[in-house]
């Protein structure tokens, strides 16, 4: 009797603690390229304003900061999935 | 029922039933036609466009010729300067069939992008990694080049024991690993969203007192597939850009 009751629930933890780990590993892994991103575009939007003349190539290399910062995040992303109780 | 929502597993987004050779490698489903008819649409769209040339363009060849002319203005001079113009068919097919593959997440009747799947990423990322190696063999010799790109020049030479070990693991796994990655949990993430917010309101519009709140998630989901069409454009642009900066960097190693 007691051994099924704990069986059920550990499992019923170990469901819970999977769902937990994902929420820190995708929490944990957007700060920061949260961050990141905030800095590449605030200091892009400087510059833009600054020079709009170099508007456009200020753009490209925002896109590619983005996109350099942004794998990270998603790095955590697809671990999230990754993860199985 | 609201507060027990149950959304279902992450499997039913993304696994749909094989259609013909069912348990087979080869087997065909929904996501492997589109994958076709991404590749009819995007061929059919440049042949038809160049069948009939002509000095003043119009209609099909109008916008095929903005898109030769964004590869070229938007991505190759930008990163790789001049010399990379004889990149520009391959970075425009690679450019075009990305976004096809993505639009699907949003056409009605298909809503799955190709790229949710890690099988086009990885394929595409495979062929710009062994281009750009090759590339880069061919331009600066097969030891010029690793010395070029494992050991930077300019870096004080203690720092190599550090940045060596770094550079290498960059050139080899981390590029194609962040490039296939970036564009399939990119893709993924929007569909996951997308289905969401459709489920979401669904459930709500099914909950008779609840049904007023659909009005904040229905128009939500409206404004997210508007999103989505940036995204899908954004990370074809994205993956094109990177391909052409790797790319160049084989070609052009003092950058």
């Amino acid at each position: 009797m007691l051994t099924t009751i704990l069986a059920q629930t550990t499992g019923d933890m170990e469901a819970g603690l999977t769902a937990v780990g994902r929420g820190i590993v995708y929490g944990g892994a957007a700060i920061g390229p949260g961050i990141g991103i905030g800095l590449v575009v605030g200091n892009a939007i400087t510059a833009m304003a600054r020079q709009p003349e170099a508007a456009g190539m200020v753009r490209t290399t925002m896109f590619l900061g983005i996109a350099f910062t942004e794998a990270l995040a998603l790095f955590g992303f697809v671990l999230a999935f990754i993860i199985s109780g | 029922m609201i507060l027990g929502l149950e959304f279902p597993p992450v499997s039913h987004a993304i696994n749909w039933p094989g259609i013909f050779f069912e348990g087979t490698p080869f087997e065909v489903n929904k996501v492997v036609i589109l994958m076709w008819m991404s590749v009819a649409l995007v061929f059919g769209f440049y042949m038809a466009a160049g069948r009939k040339q002509e000095l003043v363009p119009r209609g099909l060849q109008n916008a095929a010729e903005s898109a030769v002319e964004f590869i070229r203005e938007g991505i190759i001079v930008q990163t790789m300067g001049q010399s990379g113009m004889g990149y520009a068919p391959f970075l425009l097919g690679m450019f075009s069939f990305i976004f096809v593959c993505n639009i699907w997440e949003i056409i009605p009747g298909a809503q799955m992008p190709v790229n949710a799947r890690i099988a086009v990423p990885i394929l595409m990322t495979a062929i710009v990694w062994v281009m750009y190696i090759v590339v880069g063999i061919k331009n600066q010799g097969p030891i010029g080049y690793f010395k070029n790109s494992v050991f930077p020049p300019g870096v004080p030479k203690p720092l190599y024991v550090l940045v060596a070990p770094i550079e290498l693991a960059t050139l080899l796994f981390v590029r194609p690993l962040s490039l296939s990655v970036r564009l399939f949990a990119n893709m993924l993430a929007g569909h996951l969203l997308l289905i969401s917010f459709a489920v979401l309101s669904t459930a709500l519009v099914a909950a008779k007192f609840w049904a007023v709140l659909a009005i904040a998630t229905g128009g939500l989901l409206v404004g997210l597939v508007a999103f989505e069409i940036l995204v899908s454009f954004l990370q074809a642009y994205i993956f094109t850009i990177l391909t052409a900066v790797y790319i160049g960097d084989s070609q052009n190693p003092e950058h």
